[in-house]
């Protein structure tokens, strides 16, 4: 077991005892996946006040579960890629049509991730599951899918792959400005009978254990993750749902107004970061 | 058999009195703190889960310590009495700003879980259990 010890006090205070150290992956370490280089440390945008470098939650996690991702053969994630793959040409609903009819290969999907979500023709911000529905619904004449559901996490996990290795640039200013000061104001509230901020985690602590995990930023880079505690893949509302009833909150629902302002302003912190989906997390 | 407090000596969390620092000199229950009970708070992740942001060396039976907050090695020598419950009660008075939660507090927090509205994270006497095992951490 690659039980490193993560600091020398650590080291001595642990010395002839049988605690436990989680064991911590190498913050130095580079994601090479397929011989392309990712960018997991960058500057930190503009914007952004108390933090000058951001990185990647890869680097956060243990050499094994680094590994996990760093081997598309070994990544669970890769499965939902291709179950979205085969959804991208399959007709469904009224209109006779399949997603492959209006945007032939599913390649030209690339740089989606990186820019959602984000303000539709109509003023509104909407995540990618949102345009999806959309064009199930509009186009297809086709059911909406579940926000959780399997078909909808094969089909973001497949076109979030299509970005895979490129720079997350989603809007901030303009029309998309309301909603990146709505989501900036959700970052900074202490929600809860434990009266937690995502910041007082992800911007004052990461790099700390918090019991045994340990804390990264708290990007949206990576995501849909495949989580080894979900053993599966999982939305960024998901994961968003779940650090905020941590606090002993009442959180809100999948889709909803406040957890997508919240996720582009989260997505607006890792600017610059590489698009990992479908990384692996613990 | 240990009579538990009756509730009219019991000090409901909106009634705390803080010193100029935010210590409280007085027990919340008149009831000595179990030590024993309060080391079991202090590891319970329903509980106290103090272990979550604190290194204890006392506790090196146990795994996984966190490093949000300092380390508790020697608190008791530190720190008094009401001092101690005063960080426990409500540690925003001494630390402003801190993360560190408000253990018997029940109120002037944002969409609290439903079923927790008006409840504290530990009770009066759990309060008084967990700074009784804080003293017993001297260097
Ligand atoms: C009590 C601590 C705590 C709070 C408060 C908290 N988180 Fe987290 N968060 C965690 C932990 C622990 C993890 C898993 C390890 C990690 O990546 O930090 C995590 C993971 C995440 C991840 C996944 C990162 C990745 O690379 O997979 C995101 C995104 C995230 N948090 C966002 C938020 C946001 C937004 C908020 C506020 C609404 C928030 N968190 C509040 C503890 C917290
Ligand atoms: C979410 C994190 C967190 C939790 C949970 C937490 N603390 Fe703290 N604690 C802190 C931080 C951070 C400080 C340092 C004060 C500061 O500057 O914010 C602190 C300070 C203290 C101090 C003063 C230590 C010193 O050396 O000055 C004591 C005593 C203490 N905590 C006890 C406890 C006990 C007992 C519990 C559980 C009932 C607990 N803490 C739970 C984060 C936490």
């Amino acid at each position: 077991m690659p039980g490193t010890a993560r600091k020398a006090t650590m080291a001595a205070l642990l010395a002839g005892t049988v605690m436990v150290v989680p064991a911590l992956g190498d913050e130095s370490a580079e994601l090479v996946i397929d011989g392309e280089v990712f960018v997991t440390r960058t500057e930190a945008p503009e914007h952004m006040d108390y933090i000058s470098e951001i990185s990647s939650g890869w680097l956060f996690r243990s050499a094994e579960t680094q590994a996990v991702q760093m081997d598309d053969f070994d990544n669970p994630g890769m499965l939902y890629v291709d179950g979205g793959l085969e959804e991208w040409t399959n007709v469904d609903g009224s209109e006779g049509q399949s997603c492959a009819s209006c945007h032939d290969d599913a390649e030209s999907m690339a740089g989606v991730r990186t820019r959602m979500p984000q303000v539709n023709a109509d003023g509104e911000l909407w995540a990618m599951e949102d345009y999806i529905n959309n064009c199930r619904t509009e186009r297809m004449g086709a059911e909406a899918w579940g926000w959780e559901s399997a078909d909808m996490l094969n089909m973001t996990s497949m076109i979030s792959y299509q970005s895979r290795g490129m720079p997350v640039d989603v809007q901030i200013d303009g029309e998309a400005a309301e909603y990146w000061e709505q989501g900036r104001e959700m970052y900074y509230t202490r929600y809860g009978q434990l009266n937690l901020s995502c910041a007082n985690c992800h911007e004052d602590n990461y790099g700390n254990m918090l019991r045994a995990d340990h804390l990264s930023q708290g990007h949206v880079n990576g995501f849909p993750v495949y989580r080894l505690k979900w053993a599966g893949v999982g939305s960024i509302h998901r994961r968003l749902r779940g650090c905020i009833s941590d606090t002993r909150a009442e959180t809100f629902a999948r889709g909803s107004d406040e957890l997508t302002a919240l996720e582009l302003y989260v997505a607006s912190r890792g600017a610059g970061l590489s698009v990992e989906s479908p990384s692996v997390r613990n | 058999m240990a009579a538990a407090p009756a509730l009219a000596d019991v000090v409901a969390p909106g009634d705390v009195v803080f010193g100029e620092y935010g210590e409280v000199e007085t027990s919340l229950t008149g009831v000595p703190g179990d030590s024993a009970a309060g080391r079991e708070a202090f590891i319970n992740r329903g509980l106290g889960n103090c272990l979550a942001c604190h290194e204890n060396s006392e506790m090196s039976d146990q795994p996984f310590h966190g490093e949000v907050g300092p380390m508790l090695d020697g608190v008791g020598d530190r720190w008094s009495e009401a001092d101690l419950r005063g960080i426990i009660v409500n540690s925003k008075n001494i630390f402003p700003d801190t993360i560190m939660p408000a253990f018997y507090e029940n109120a002037g927090f944002i969409n609290t879980r439903e079923d927790l509205i008006g409840e504290t994270i530990l009770t009066a006497q759990q309060v008084e259990d967990v700074v009784a095992y804080l003293m017993t951490l001297q260097d």
